[in-house]
């Protein structure tokens, strides 16, 4: 029988308590720790760089307020490097609660860099269907999204007098929280038309899409808040995704000396059973 | 008969797809969009049923005074009150009852619930993560060196060694080969599995999902 | 004084050249153009070979051609004047015809669409600098034709072919009597043990068939496996909880749970208020599930399907409210918190594996075994096409390219 305070049996409620210390206490008293940039990243940074001004970009919103915390630092990220660079923007959303999300990055944005709306950018809003949607865009974009997102007949938007197919867009940056998301973009869109694509996902899905950047389909990935902070790094630019690492840094940290007492705790207790049973 | 129809709808649909992937003819592709048009408007409208479900599974409850007939007003009374402001004044209008509720309500309570993710991988990496075997081990050191890896402290804490002795490094190092080949292999077991699977299902051998092999 | 003529010339030559890359390094080509004088009358050089195709895809009418062709040596080099491709179409080899498109400088593909299927187009393409235009490039004649077959996928048909053969083989080895072994996965039997604990402690048994939808193969394997638990539970008079987060899910839960009640002859012991929508938002739904275990605390949860981030969020619940946990998914990304969660986890393809394990009919036999003589084959297949390619024989891998 154990005698005293049985730390593997610890009270849950005093992990969860250390765990809010420890994602609280950076964001007020922030660590500012040094980062790197990962290829996937820095690919991603240096396509855009190199497309002309006045192209126009497509960002296709994939995700919902859940995700929000590591998919909106990307969004507004790449429109303000969009807008920095002086491309011209089209946003056109396979779920339905993304349109709300991307406007939420997209107005502040336009007015910071004085954009105005249906000459520099479009947000086309919602179309059901998924894989069909691609399709149909990669047929005729207009035909597959008649109205933008405040109910304007795309055929009278002037951005959108220049826009046909996927043969119009320099780029597609993808934000994506699962299905439909990179995947189909990646197999009905930048297989088909060879579109350049790039994307950003949650860092848990982030692994799946490894093999598209190693073969090239995708010319570079940001996984997670962690991508999003070294994107967020390269314009320059310390948005709430690098606050956030602070604090990721902190817990990450914290559960690694969790496992660690953890274990100290597990051969502790093995090592007193097998003295007792002597 | 009540068996062998949806059978036969099962067998000819499902082969329809297959050809519809191998053929690209127009005509097919056409006639195969239409039937992925009509599987989700049935979908669509099957959410009257699970409606219907909700609403007598709840009365029923408030109805006994069963444990936790309270939370069944709540669920009823909230659904009620998304449908009134939802319906007549539309649900996406910024400024709409519906958006505000929904922005307001909905998406810190689901962000909320996420969130405890972040609470709950710390309990189950404390009471898990214990070295009882060469393989726990093994998991052990790399979860290790994943967490460190995948952000700036694991940087800061390995700045001075040789690139290939950093965290970071050893993260991607571990992410893309052994993580991505044991990923592969799952994952194409799965795929196989699915195709057997389907392959049971278009020819009528697997019923279960009809309710039972009779 | 010779030598000082030559060596001043050079040095002049050689000032004027570096002076020349030293401007190009200062200005982008663009502002150089804007700064120059009056435009030229030199039209830039023509583009490279142009060739076209009909294009192949999955929705083909026959009526898109694909094209490609080599930049004009003056796109970004040479004089560097080439601001659009003209791409010229006409249905006669006598005249250049219509204007397709302009394209912009450094595109070498475009899919040219809503043509004729069947009719022939001679297809034609310049180098264009704002105001003169190179001389055309054209190509053969090429007609969009309707296909009867996706020849990028006939290595899937082929692979397709041998695995239902594998599976017919197999199925009617299993029928004729044959022992076919199946190893033994202990999540599936774990699953008796658990409802057996639930009946024993008095409390009910809570299976969540995951949150996709019905098309979701995960799902109708699931429905397959909650089909023999219902039976166990049904013998056993042990309550049967089955949360779900699609109303089609219920509906067909609510039928394999009566059915399975039925068969055992315990048709008045089914109550259709424990197959419950609960909601299709991911976390309102592992909310309700959540209260459901902590109100009702089921002595043995049961996690069998598609799961996503909420896999952690009912798993957790589930190891404090007390119960004994087996988890069945092919979302690989949620297998690392089932597995730590969890007392029996089965893995991928083990959960569709389950309705052949349980059952023990031939067919399903068959086919699990013809999936298994599959994975031989397709490790075969990778270990030969590594080594192929690694000796620098390319062809074999790209067949097994598709799109």
């Amino acid at each position: 029988m154990s005698q005293g305070f049985d730390l593997r049996r610890i009270d849950r409620r005093i992990i969860f308590l250390l765990v809010l210390i420890a994602v609280v206490w950076p964001l007020i008293a922030p660590l500012r720790l040094p980062m790197d940039v990962s290829p996937p990243v820095q690919r991603l940074y240096d396509r855009i760089e190199e497309i002309p001004a006045g192209s126009i970009v497509m960002l296709a919103g994939d995700y919902s307020p859940d995700t929000m915390p590591e998919l909106q630092p990307m969004t507004e990220t790449f429109i303000r490097h969009a807008f920095r660079n002086d491309l011209r923007l089209v946003v056109a959303c396979l779920w339905p609660a993304s349109p709300p999300l991307v406007e939420r990055a997209l107005l502040p944005l336009a007015e910071e860099f004085g954009k105005v709306e249906g000459v520099d950018y479009v947000n086309l809003g919602y179309m059901a269907g998924g894989t069909v949607t691609l399709l149909g865009m990669g047929a005729s974009i207009p035909n597959t999204f008649p109205t933008d997102y405040g109910g304007t007949p795309v055929r009278d938007i002037p951005l959108m007098q220049e826009v046909e197919n996927f043969d119009d867009i320099a780029f597609v940056m993808e934000v994506s929280a699962g299905t439909p998301g990179t995947r189909e973009w990646v197999q009905q869109v930048q297989s088909r038309y060879r579109v350049s694509l790039g994307s950003g996902t949650t860092a848990v899905g982030a692994p799946n899409f490894y093999p598209y950047v190693q073969s090239g389909q995708l010319v570079g990935l940001l996984g997670g808040l962690k991508g999003a902070a070294e994107y967020e790094t390269l314009l320059e630019y310390p948005g709430d995704a690098t606050k956030g690492m602070d604090a990721q840094s902190v817990v990450h940290a914290l559960i690694v000396v969790f496992i660690i007492l953890g274990n100290i705790a597990y051969f502790a207790a093995r090592r007193r059973e097998r003295a007792e049973a002597r | 008969m009540r068996r062998e129809i949806p059978l036969a709808i099962t067998f000819l649909i499902g082969v329809f797809m297959l050809v519809d992937f191998f053929v690209p003819h127009h005509g097919v592709s056409a006639a195969a969009e239409e039937m992925k048009q009509w599987g989700t408007i049935v979908i669509a409208a099957s959410i009257l049923l699970g409606v219907g479900n909700l609403i007598r599974v709840h009365f029923r409850k408030i109805r006994r005074k069963s444990d936790g007939w309270g939370y069944s007003i709540m669920t009823l009374a909230s659904m009620a009150v998304m449908l009134y402001f939802g319906g007549p004044w539309g649900t996406i209008e910024e400024g709409s009852a519906f958006n505000w509720m929904f922005l307001n309500m909905q998406v810190p309570l689901q962000s909320t619930m996420f969130s405890l993710l972040a609470f709950f991988i710390a309990s189950a990496a404390y009471r898990a993560f214990r070295l009882r075997s060469a393989e726990a081990g093994l998991l052990l050191i790399a979860a290790i060196i994943v967490m460190l890896g995948r952000v700036p402290l694991g940087q800061f804490l390995t700045r001075g060694l040789p690139e290939k002795a950093t965290l970071p490094w050893l993260t991607e190092t571990i992410m893309a080969y052994p993580n991505m080949a044991a990923f592969r292999g799952i994952l194409m077991g799965a795929a196989l599995g699915v195709m057997a699977m389907g392959l049971r299902i278009i020819l009528g051998i697997e019923r279960s999902y009809l309710g039972g092999e009779k | 004084m010779e030598r000082t003529c030559v060596a001043l010339a050079v040095a002049a030559l050689l000032t004027v050249s570096l002076a020349g890359t030293a401007g190009a390094q200062e200005a982008p080509v663009e502002e150089a153009l804007l700064d120059a004088a009056p435009p030229d009358s030199v039209a830039p050089a023509a583009p490279g070979a142009l060739a076209a195709r009909d294009y192949l895809d999955s929705n083909d009418a026959g009526d898109k051609i694909e094209l490609d062709w080599e930049l004009s040596p003056d796109d970004g080099e040479g004089s560097c004047d080439v601001v659009a491709y003209r791409l010229w179409r006409s249905q006669s080899a006598s005249s250049p015809g219509e204007l397709v498109t302009e394209l912009s400088p450094g595109q070498t593909h475009y899919v040219d669409q809503n043509l004729e299927p069947g009719a022939q187009y001679y297809y034609s393409i310049t180098a264009y600098d704002g105001t003169n235009e190179s001389a055309p490039i054209a190509c053969a004649p090429v007609s969009g034709r309707v296909n009867l077959f996706q020849t990028t996928r006939l290595s899937i048909l082929v692979l397709m072919a041998v695995f239902f053969a594998l599976v017919l083989i197999f199925t009617k080895l299993a029928e004729r009597g044959a022992e076919l072994f199946v190893r033994r996965i202990p999540g599936l039997n774990a699953i008796e043990e658990a409802v057996g604990r639930a009946t024993e402690m008095g409390r009910p048994v809570l299976y969540v068939p995951g949150i996709g939808e019905i098309d979701n193969i995960m799902t109708i394997a699931s429905l397959t496996i909650l089909s023999h638990v219902a039976k166990i539970t049904a013998r056993y008079e042990t309550p049967l909880i089955v949360p779900t987060a699609r109303a089609v899910v219920m509906s067909a839960a609510e039928e394999v749970v009566k059915q399975a009640y039925a068969e055992v002859g315990q048709p008045d012991a089914y109550n259709p208020d424990n197959i419950r929508y609960l909601s299709d938002a991911q976390f309102a739904f592992a909310g309700a599930v959540n209260g459901i275990m902590l109100r009702e605390k089921p002595a043995a949860n049961l996690y069998m399907g598609a799961f996503w981030a909420e896999s952690l969020l009912l798993a957790e619940t589930g190891f404090e409210a007390g119960a004994i946990q087996v988890a069945g998914t092919a979302m690989v990304s949620q297998l690392p918190f089932f597995v730590t969660s969890c007392d029996f986890t089965l893995m991928g393809e083990e959960l569709y594996a389950a309705s052949a394990y349980l059952s023990r009919e031939p067919k399903l036999l068959g086919g699990l075994k013809g999936s298994d003589w599959m994975k031989v084959v397709t490790i075969a297949l990778m270990a030969l096409g590594a080594i192929l390619n690694f000796m620098g024989f390319e062809s074999f891998v790209n067949w097994f390219q598709t799109q």
